[in-house]
């Protein structure tokens, strides 16, 4: 699915011909279907990452292939999720704005769109919401309508950064269980990333932590079907990325909800 | 609250209107002022009717804003178009800065004079130098749009694999609608200005003369109550064009959540 080798971003600087590296050595491997979570302090090049899976930035240096080609240019294929609220279209509602994705990424007919952005809005259950524009929802309703256009496009690959992160525990706990049932139906390959251990292992079949800026992988964790928060095993894995995130790295600043 | 506070807002213009046009004809009959300087309001109304009657007024406003529409038609597309090669490529931006420097200072009033020898005597002339007037706060506010649109937006348009003409038109022109109107609207002022002034200078006689020209021509022949007529004129059909823009923002930016309401 992904496959990267040795893969550093740098950022450059036009103002002073500096150069910031934002990623350094990373190689990773993104298998079929699974749901694959990055996690790691802030600012350590995690959303760098993903702009780089989904093309919309090249790596410096190494190789990072999608489905065996160098992603180059971003597509529907890899949709994101962004963290912010304003990637949905402010000019459209919830509807037409899976109806117009669906119409210039896939090129899908008018009724044909309509009928699949209705049955996607019911699977993350914003019906009631579809004539809306994005500035009447609530953040919660916003997340939901952008994971229901970007699942539209049915991508090989889903990509979310942070999806959840502006939104308060409880939508944000009913959305990671909306999440991993949408995932056992539809099987697509996700990208996760997050700040939450909790959600890392919840959602994660594995989890990769990655260290202090500039970013390095620190470890990979196998942490598939961790459904039931109160085991034993759960508790155990939350103790290990703990340690791998906080206590190895003494100046960290990850943040408090993070550390639960 | 006072009783004037509490009163719709309709009924406090409504009456200051009123108490305006009071003062204005109790000045005129009361004060002798001589006919010529001043004309009182229902003498304005009473030529403002007659010249309504036999279509004259119609037919000169009809005229101004024919060239002022025609002027800004053109002149809001090349700003579209200018601003949009600026978004696409560095050349495409320095040209924009260059141009808005050289012609954004100038009054597009002063170009008249050469566009009279290009055209000649003709509306061409008018709707040259209105299209010019129209142009850089058009180019410049929608260039100042689309350098605005939040990152996330862009990337979501990117994702979906939008590039070019389709993402102006897709997710461009209406991320940037509010700074595009509000460009519109600064190139109706300026336009509004300059075709009246325009057609004062221009004097073209006949059924080709506008607003500007029936007052030219009022003056010609000392019709004071027709000079205020067609001034009276001009001023509400701006006011018309102002709420024009209104009822267009609530309709768009301000029912998308892009601008909170007035
Ligand atoms: N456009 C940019 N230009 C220069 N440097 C950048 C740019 N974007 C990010 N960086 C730098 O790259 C590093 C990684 O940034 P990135 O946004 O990928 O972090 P992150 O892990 O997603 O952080 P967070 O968890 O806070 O979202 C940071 O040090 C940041 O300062
Ligand atoms: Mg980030």
């Amino acid at each position: 699915m992904v496959v990267a080798e040795d893969v550093a971003v740098d950022y450059l600087n036009p103002a002073h011909h500096g150069r910031t590296t934002a990623i350094e050595d990373a190689s990773f491997d993104v298998r079929r279907g699974e749901t694959f979570v990055i996690i790691g302090p802030s600012g350590c090049g995690k959303t760098t990452l993903l702009k780089t899976i989904a093309g919309f930035m090249r790596p410096t240096r190494g190789k990072l292939l999608v489905e065996g080609h160098p992603a180059r240019e971003p597509g529907p294929d890899r949709a994101v999720v962004f963290q912010d609220f304003d990637q949905l279209f402010a000019w459209r509602t919830v509807r037409d704005n899976v109806v117009y994705a669906l119409r210039v990424a896939r090129n899908t007919p008018v009724r044909a769109a309509r009928e699949k952005a209705d049955a996607m809005l019911a699977l993350v259950d914003i019906t009631r919401a579809a004539d809306k524009y994005p500035h009447e929802l609530s953040g919660g309703m916003k997340q939901r309508a952008a994971i229901a256009r970007a699942l539209a496009l049915e991508p090989t690959m889903l990509l979310m950064d942070e999806p959840f992160g502006a939104l308060d525990m409880i939508t944000r706990n009913q959305l990671q269980i909306e999440l991993k049932n949408i995932h056992r139906r539809t099987g697509v390959t996700i990208v996760l990333v997050t700040h939450s251990i909790q959600e890392a292992i919840y959602l994660g079949d594995r989890v990769m932590v990655m260290s202090r800026h500039p970013a390095r992988i620190r470890e990979i964790v196998d942490t598939h079907d961790q459904s039931d928060v109160e085991s034993p095993r759960f508790a155990e894995l939350t103790g290990k990325l703990r340690e791998l995130l906080v206590h190895r790295d003494q100046e960290l600043d990850v943040p408090e909800e993070a550390v639960l | 609250m006072s009783t004037w506070a509490r009163l719709p807002a309709v009924a406090r213009y409504a009456l200051l209107v009123a108490a305006i046009l009071a003062i204005w004809q109790a000045y005129v009959t009361l004060g002798h002022v001589q006919p010529l300087l001043v004309a009182s309001p229902l003498d304005v109304a009473g030529a403002a009717w007659a010249d309504l009657k036999d279509g004259q007024l119609e037919k000169a406003t009809y005229n101004t804003l024919i060239n002022l529409i025609l002027g800004m038609i053109v002149g809001t597309l090349i700003g579209f178009a200018l601003a949009s090669f600026a978004v696409f490529s560095r050349i495409g931006q320095d040209l924009l800065t260059v141009l808005t420097s050289i012609f954004n200072p100038l009054p597009s009033i002063a170009i008249l004079p050469l566009a009279m020898i290009w055209f000649g005597l003709q509306p061409k002339s008018i709707v040259f130098v209105v299209a010019l007037a129209t142009i850089w706060p058009v180019a410049l506010n929608t260039d100042n749009g689309f350098r605005t649109i939040s990152q996330t937006t862009q990337l979501a348009a990117r994702n979906l694999g939008l590039r070019g003409w389709r993402l102006v038109t897709g997710v461009l022109l209406p991320a940037a609608l509010p700074s595009i109107i509000t460009g519109v609207k600064a190139a109706w002022a300026f336009g509004w200005r300059t075709v009246v002034a325009a057609e004062l200078i221009f004097g073209v006689a006949g059924s080709a003369g506008g607003l500007g020209w029936y007052i030219n021509n009022a003056r010609y022949y000392l019709n004071t109550s027709n000079i205020f007529a067609g001034l009276v004129v001009i001023s509400v059909l701006g006011i018309l064009v102002e709420g024009m823009f209104g009822f267009i923002e609530r309709r768009t930016v301000v029912k998308w959540g892009m601008k909170r309401a007035a």
